[in-house]
């Protein structure tokens, strides 16, 4: 599995070895392949680049969007943004952590949710707004949550 | 019969409003009539029509439908498409026209098809700019048109290349800045995915006028469409020889590309940007220098927001005296701003410079969709301030909304009705840029987090009168002590709010009271005996155990017990529990 993965890390760093500043996009690149940054990557990423583990670690821990640890297969993005709270997108939350019993920025403990609070999905028109890996689910009300949580569960 | 082209509404949501059944609805239609190869089906993000179901346009009469549904579909195709008469009573008719230049193709267009870009006349600037006008001509155009940046700082355009263009380097760089932060707008978002080539072209004549061979976008990592249509708009131009080397035939070289950010409202500031660029942490170093002089790599850079970009291949196709003729004094063109919060219609509006909030608000936004009343719009989001209903009718431009304590900012507008606690909102704002300071400077990073203490206090009825003399103190500390924009209008939500409504915030320090009934922790909560239909659910669902009673006497909270959660407000289906 880490080989696979290293082999895949070296790759991507490849691609963009002779850009200038091309550390951010190589994360990118890693966290679309892997779904997070492992450790053992950013390793060999700095091996690569002749930059120090610190250097990658300081960008990291940075931005928000770059995740350390390995999110659950369904990531749940609730909107924060201005509207999305006016309109009620904190007990979106709320209702969320109780019916799944986690916390945000944690995955459930058979790995199939993750919980993520985001700044703004650019759909305030319709206002709250949670992203389900990526699907857009507007106008919610507390009661929406539960069916579209338990259409996933059964998905599996 | 003559070939005809149906624009189908369509945003990613579409799952959740059903436009992407539609789709597939009238394409089997289409065929069904046989009418599959004379009709051309394009769905589009965005046509500036919102919260009025599927809507379409079709093409070449113009004619748009709002509200459409799939019985609609045969008349549709019997009256319109065969004899290309209107279908009246499904005719949608707009109260209030808006102004659209920006937004003008966004919807019209495929945005994946750079021939329907060029069909509208796209490129036709770049082609008048490298085969008739020098550099400087080019910038002196942008100059007398009055074009001021659209992200927040309203700098003038035209100087700002100017300036890029006289610096000294034998690199220069164009910077698209797409990492639309404030939470609450996506104007350029709709912009990007909606016409990415309007910001192309705009770039290309911005290197072209500056004297840069390599421009980026930066767009936010959480925008994918957008990312993806621009990199689709990029490669068709570089197959079209738009971009890459001896552009349309001339001396002129230039390529762009796109660098992600990644999720720090900060990098929304020119030199954390750069920073970003650069693969490093998103912080800011203090201008001047400015980046037109020492920017990316120390290379002189020039940077414009999406907005600013989409504005400039009309502005050198109709010239500067036509752009000019839009807006007010100070500020020309137009604005795009997000009409969201509480507000009948919301969606994308694009007014010319001047119009008034009460109009936008109002005739355009269809006022509070509640019915209950109006109480501020905020603009300018984390930097910017509320304005309350006594300056609705003030002309919006760049010097109006700053002498009301706000920003024109990138365009948000959210509006707010009598439900929303506005100690609430400051405390969301600061609370956002606490989250997202990036630590380098003092006054922003200790000033914002004790703001944020002070407000935290209040709303929970900790608050005392000096509190309110505090808040302004840091305040203004922040100002004037911290490094970059971020820090300097941090506090701006929470002065603006207490200068126009600080009874609200002495309601919840002096008589604990939250007016708006937001702020939980001052609530008391009853349960109205005439309404309560003795269920029990509030009485289970009370994690205190605060609600006693039985299903044959009804229930009562004792308010000692009770921690002011509001899950018995929550969960009673008959309204019988009331906030005080």
């Amino acid at each position: 599995m880490e080989a696979v993965s290293l082999e895949r890390a070296e790759s991507i760093v490849a691609k963009w070895k002779n850009k200038k500043g091309n550390l951010i996009m190589i994360l990118h690149d890693v966290q679309d392949a892997f779904g997070y940054i492992p450790e053992h990557v950013a390793r060999r990423i700095s091996r690569l680049l002749d930059i120090p583990l610190a250097r990658i670690y300081e960008v990291l821990t940075f931005y928000h969007y770059f995740k350390l640890n390995q999110p659950g297969k369904y990531k749940i993005a609730v909107c924060m943004g201005t509207a999305c709270y006016l309109k009620g997108s904190p007990e979106i939350l709320e209702e969320l952590k109780t019916i799944l019993h986690v916390e945000e920025g944690a995955t459930t403990s058979d790995g199939l949710f993750y919980i993520e609070c985001v700044r703004c999905l650019g759909c305030c028109g319709l206002a709250p707004v949670m992203a389900v890996n990526g699907t857009i689910y507007g106008n919610l009300k507390k009661g929406d949550v539960v069916d579209i949580i338990s259409r996933y569960s059964k998905e599996g | 019969m003559s070939e005809k082209t149906v624009l189908l509404q369509d945003t990613t949501a579409g799952s959740t409003t059903g436009t992407s059944d539609f789709f597939g609805v009238f394409k089997a239609a289409l065929r069904e009539s046989d009418l599959a190869d004379n009709v051309r089906l394009v769905r589009v993000a965005d046509m500036g029509v919102y919260n009025q179901g599927v809507v379409m346009t079709i093409l070449p009469e113009n004619i748009t439908y709002a509200n459409v549904e799939a019985h609609d579909i045969k008349r549709i195709i019997g009256v319109t498409l065969k004899h290309g008469n209107p279908v009246k009573d499904l005719l949608y008719q707009p109260k209030f026209r808006q102004m659209r230049l920006v937004l003008k193709n966004c919807g019209r267009l495929d945005p994946g098809s750079i021939d329907d870009y060029i069909a509208a006349d796209g490129y036709r600037a770049l082609l008048k700019a490298v085969e008739q006008k020098t550099p400087d001509e080019v910038i002196a155009e942008l100059k007398a048109s009055g074009l001021r940046g659209r992200g927040g700082g309203g700098y003038s355009t035209g100087l700002k290349w100017q300036f890029t263009r006289e610096a000294a380097g034998e690199l220069k760089y164009v910077i698209c800045n797409a990492d639309e932060g404030d939470p609450g707008a996506y104007m350029d978002r709709s912009v990007l995915e909606g016409n990415p080539h309007s910001v192309i072209e705009g770039m290309l004549l911005a290197g072209y006028a500056i004297g840069s061979s390599q421009g980026f976008f930066y767009i936010r990592a959480e925008y994918p469409l957008a990312i993806e249509r621009v990199q689709k708009a990029l490669d068709q131009a570089r197959e079209r020889g738009l971009l890459g080397n001896h552009i349309l035939g001339s001396d002129f070289s230039m390529d762009i590309e796109i660098r992600l950010g990644a999720g720090a409202f900060v990098c929304g500031e020119e030199t954390a940007l750069i920073a970003s660029i650069e693969g490093k942490r998103g912080t800011p170093v203090p201008r001047p220098p400015y980046p037109s002089v020492r920017g990316l790599w120390g290379m002189p850079t020039c940077i414009n927001n999406v907005e600013t970009l989409a504005n400039v291949a009309p502005i050198l196709l109709h010239g500067a005296d036509w752009f000019a003729g839009i807006g007010t004094q100070t500020s020309k063109g137009t604005k795009v701003f997000a009409l969201t919060g509480k507000v009948r219609n919301s969606g994308l509006v694009e007014v010319p410079m001047g119009t008034t909030l009460r109009e936008i608000v109002f005739d355009i936004g269809g006022g509070i969709a509640s019915g209950r009343a109006f109480k501020a719009v905020q603009t300018g989001g984390p930097s910017g301030g509320v304005i309350p209903e006594k300056y609705l009718d003030t002309p919006v431009d760049y010097d109006n909304l700053q002498k009301l304590g706000s920003i024109m900012g990138s365009g948000g507008m959210i509006v707010m009705d009598e439900c929303d606690c506005m100690v609430d909102i400051a405390k969301f704002y600061i609370k956002f840029c606490v989250d997202e300071s990036c630590g380098k400077c003092a006054p922003c990073r200790i000033g914002g987090y004790q703001i944020l203490n002070i407000l935290e206090g209040i709303t929970q009825g900790r608050g005392t009168l000096q509190d309110l003399d505090r808040l302004i103190l840091i305040a203004r500390a922040m100002k004037m002590g911290s490094l970059c924009g971020l820090g300097q209008t941090a506090a701006n939500p929470v002065i603006s709010t207490l200068a126009y409504f600080e009874d609200e915030y002495r309601e919840h320090i002096v008589n604990r009271r939250c007016p708006a009934r937001k702020c939980r922790a001052l609530l008391e909560f009853n349960i109205i005996r005439h309404l309560c239909k003795k269920c029990g659910l509030c009485a289970r669902a009370c994690p205190e155990k605060a609600i006693t009673g039985d299903r044959e006497h009804g229930y009562s909270i004792d308010t000692e017990k009770c921690i002011h959660c509001g899950v018995c407000f929550d969960v009673c289906k008959f309204s019988a529990v009331e906030r005080i």
